[in-house]
């Protein structure tokens, strides 16, 4: 089966694909200067570069889906409508988060927009998202289970008992890969016998496709497709979205293992600036209004970086909440 | 009131839940169409048919978090592991996962999963098929766990377990399928949390689940016929734990003995003792004392496996003992 990218959004989508590239970009970059101003604890993972991976998918996505993704998750819960706010007040482990606290940057999890979870165990999220499409087919509801994972995630055992069970089970799910090159500092060629990790799909007799992760409509056009097979109960598909991360892999990483201008070359296929030439050419978009985009989402990002600075943490006497159902 | 077997107990909970209520799946290596590797779960399939029965390929991580997912959408699905000693595989899915999914949402989700798992030595099994897998399982806040020792306790803690909203690990210990008891299927789930007194006696407490807990009373039958009346306690959840009837108990009878079937170093016994010294010691005239597996491995050779696995004489003695101590 040829699933085919190359479909074109319309200028509406578009529009939804910018705002939510755009978004998740100075949200992190945000995000990044919190952490060096010690107001983000512990660790966190941007996936500046990477937008266009899950801007794409969430276009792909019906209202009853569900998500589960990674640690590097912050633009999964973006695209898929987590508030600003509730993100922001999360990273900083305020009450007001998204997990009211307790979950962290590596945790983003919004029940109300299909977020079933980031996950900060590699791999750990594909069997939660085929639950989810277990409900969906035990219920017949027709709606479809995603999960994001790494190109290091690939060489989990898990990522082999799920791609089988999924199979075997036609459940409805989307496995994407968002291959990035490397497994933290390790790049693919080193931990990965094969270049392309949509190769795996033939043992699991669901279709492979490659994907320009760069290029937010070939994503969602790829998405839509295996979407559609797999509410149709044809079952499980393999994305690997090609793409990049131009920072480290966290913190303060500056990836100095990284070939000599690699990045370079990376970011002259920007996500948002591709798509940005592409509206400009076809009349949707000018220079100004995108400058008055992005200012907008400037201000918004300040507005729920403040507000969240302002919000309270939980209170201490609250630290045992939440391991119950009774609690 | 039925005449059944703990086996049989397991096979009547899931199928009157699975009954009552659409939500409920189960799956597992073998326990469909074959029934289970214990014959325990025999006409399931036949009755709630291939959608909400499923047997799985040999996944148990996969396993685990497929139902972990199933749970927080709106499922409440069973787990079979098979035997108590693949737990370590699934390991990530039951700390990692289920057991923190509710809390690091922030309570977004409840997690309304039941894993069961069949446990526990003298069938002969060898090192790798004959553990108990109790004491590993404490340490994880989130999760809850239940150690039935009959037939009625298995088909009110499994129902119990089913309609909890948090995941809770039902240990079946293998040497107990056959044994036959009295089951009221029309009673109330049981309550997870909740110990018996299954013998009241005078002269000590005696705590145990399980093949312990038939050891322990087997030990107080013929201690009895001394006149020594120990009071056998079957704690059936360790998870929540009902600290309050061992207390009770001990302010009664000022001797505890705890019986366990797990190697001394680490196991649930400790913090057993731990919570009378802690809350009780003021009740004690003897110290408190623990008949375990020595801190050896359970090996094939019958010789060797009954030697290591507490019985009824190695009960009975250190009950003598601890009573001839004060
Ligand atoms: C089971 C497990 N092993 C190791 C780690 C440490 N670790 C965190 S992220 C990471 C790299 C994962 O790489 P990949 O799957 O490609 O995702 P990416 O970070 O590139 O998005 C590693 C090794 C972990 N969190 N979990
Ligand atoms: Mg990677």
């Amino acid at each position: 089966m040829a699933l085919e990218a190359g479909d074109r959004l319309d200028k509406e989508s578009r529009m939804r694909a910018l705002l939510a590239m755009v978004k998740i970009r100075l949200a992190e970059e945000e995000i990044q200067n919190l952490f060096m101003a010690n107001l983000v604890r512990g660790t966190t993972h941007l996936a500046i570069g990477q937008e266009a991976c899950s801007a794409g998918v969430a276009l792909a996505l019906c209202e009853g889906d569900s998500v589960t993704c990674t640690y590097r998750g912050h633009g999964h819960a973006l695209a898929l409508g987590m508030s600003l706010r509730a993100l922001m007040a999360e990273m900083m482990g305020k009450e007001s988060g998204a997990c009211r606290g307790r979950g962290g940057s590596m945790h983003m999890t919004d029940k109300s927009i299909g977020l079933l979870g980031a996950n900060a165990i590699v791999g750990a999220q594909l069997p939660i998202a085929m639950g989810a499409a277990l409900t969906a087919q035990v219920k017949g509801t027709g709606a479809i289970a995603v999960t994001f994972f790494g190109d290091g995630a690939a060489n989990i055992g898990l990522f082999h008992e799920s791609l089988n069970m999924a199979s075997v089970w036609k459940l409805p799910v989307l496995f994407i890969c968002e291959n990035n090159l490397y497994g933290e500092y390790s790049p693919i060629r080193e931990t990965t016998p094969i270049d392309d990790i949509a190769d795996r799909a033939g043992a699991y007799a669901m279709p492979g496709v490659i994907v320009d992760g760069q290029d937010v409509e070939a994503v969602q056009a790829a998405t839509a497709a295996a979407a559609a097979r797999a509410r149709n109960g044809e079952g499980p598909a393999l994305l690997e979205l090609k793409t990049y991360r131009y920072g480290g892999h966290s913190r303060s990483d500056t990836g100095p293992y990284r070939k000599p201008g690699e990045l370079a070359h990376w970011q002259e296929r920007d996500p948002i600036d591709m798509l940005a030439a592409r509206m400009y050419s076809d009349g949707e978009l000018d220079q100004e209004e995108f400058l008055e985009i992005k200012d907008a989402l400037a201000q918004e990002v300040f507005a729920a970086v403040e507000w969240a600075k302002a919000e309270p943490f939980p209170p201490p006497q609250s630290l045992a909440d939440y391991v119950y159902a009774s609690d | 009131m039925r005449r059944m077997t703990y086996r049989q107990a397991v096979t009547e909970a899931i199928a009157a839940e699975m009954r009552r209520d659409d939500s409920v799946v189960f799956f597992g290596e073998d326990v469909a169409k074959p029934g289970g590797v214990f014959k325990v779960t025999p006409g399931i399939y036949e009755e709630f048919g291939p959608v909400r029965v499923r047997d799985t390929p040999i996944s148990e991580q996969a396993i685990i978090g497929t139902a972990l997912g199933a749970a927080i959408t709106g499922l409440r699905p069973i787990a079979e592991l098979m035997f108590a000693d693949f737990i370590p595989v699934a390991m990530d899915q039951i700390v990692n996962q289920v057991a923190k999914y509710r809390f690091m949402s922030g309570g977004q989700f409840t997690v309304p999963l039941t894993i069961r798992a069949s446990q526990g030595g003298g069938g002969g099994f060898g090192t790798q098929h004959s553990q108990c897998a109790e004491s590993w399982l404490m340490n994880f806040p989130g999760l809850k766990l239940a150690v039935p020792a009959t037939p009625a306790d298995m088909y009110g803690l499994l129902r119990a377990a089913i309609r909890d909203d948090d995941p809770v690990i039902v240990l079946e210990h293998k040497s107990l399928y056959n044994l036959v008891g009295d089951v009221d299927l029309e009673a109330a789930p049981g309550e997870l949390g909740k110990a018996e007194i299954v013998r009241p006696g005078q002269d000590l407490t005696l705590v145990a689940t399980q093949q312990m807990l038939h050891r322990a009373l087997e030990a107080a039958e013929s201690l009895a016929e001394d006149g020594i009346s120990p009071e056998v306690i079957d704690l059936r959840t360790l998870v929540p734990l009902d600290g309050e009837t061992i207390l009770r108990s001990v302010q009664g009878t000022s001797r505890l003995l705890i019986v366990e079937e797990a190697p001394r170093l680490g196991g649930w016994g400790a913090n057993v003792a731990a919570l009378v010294a802690d809350e009780g010691l003021f009740h004690l005239d003897a110290p408190i004392k623990r008949v375990n597996m020595e801190n050896a491995l359970i090996a094939y050779s019958p010789a060797l496996e009954d030697e290591i696995i507490p019985n009824a004489r190695k009960i009975e003695e250190a009950v003598r003992q601890l009573l001839s101590e004060t």
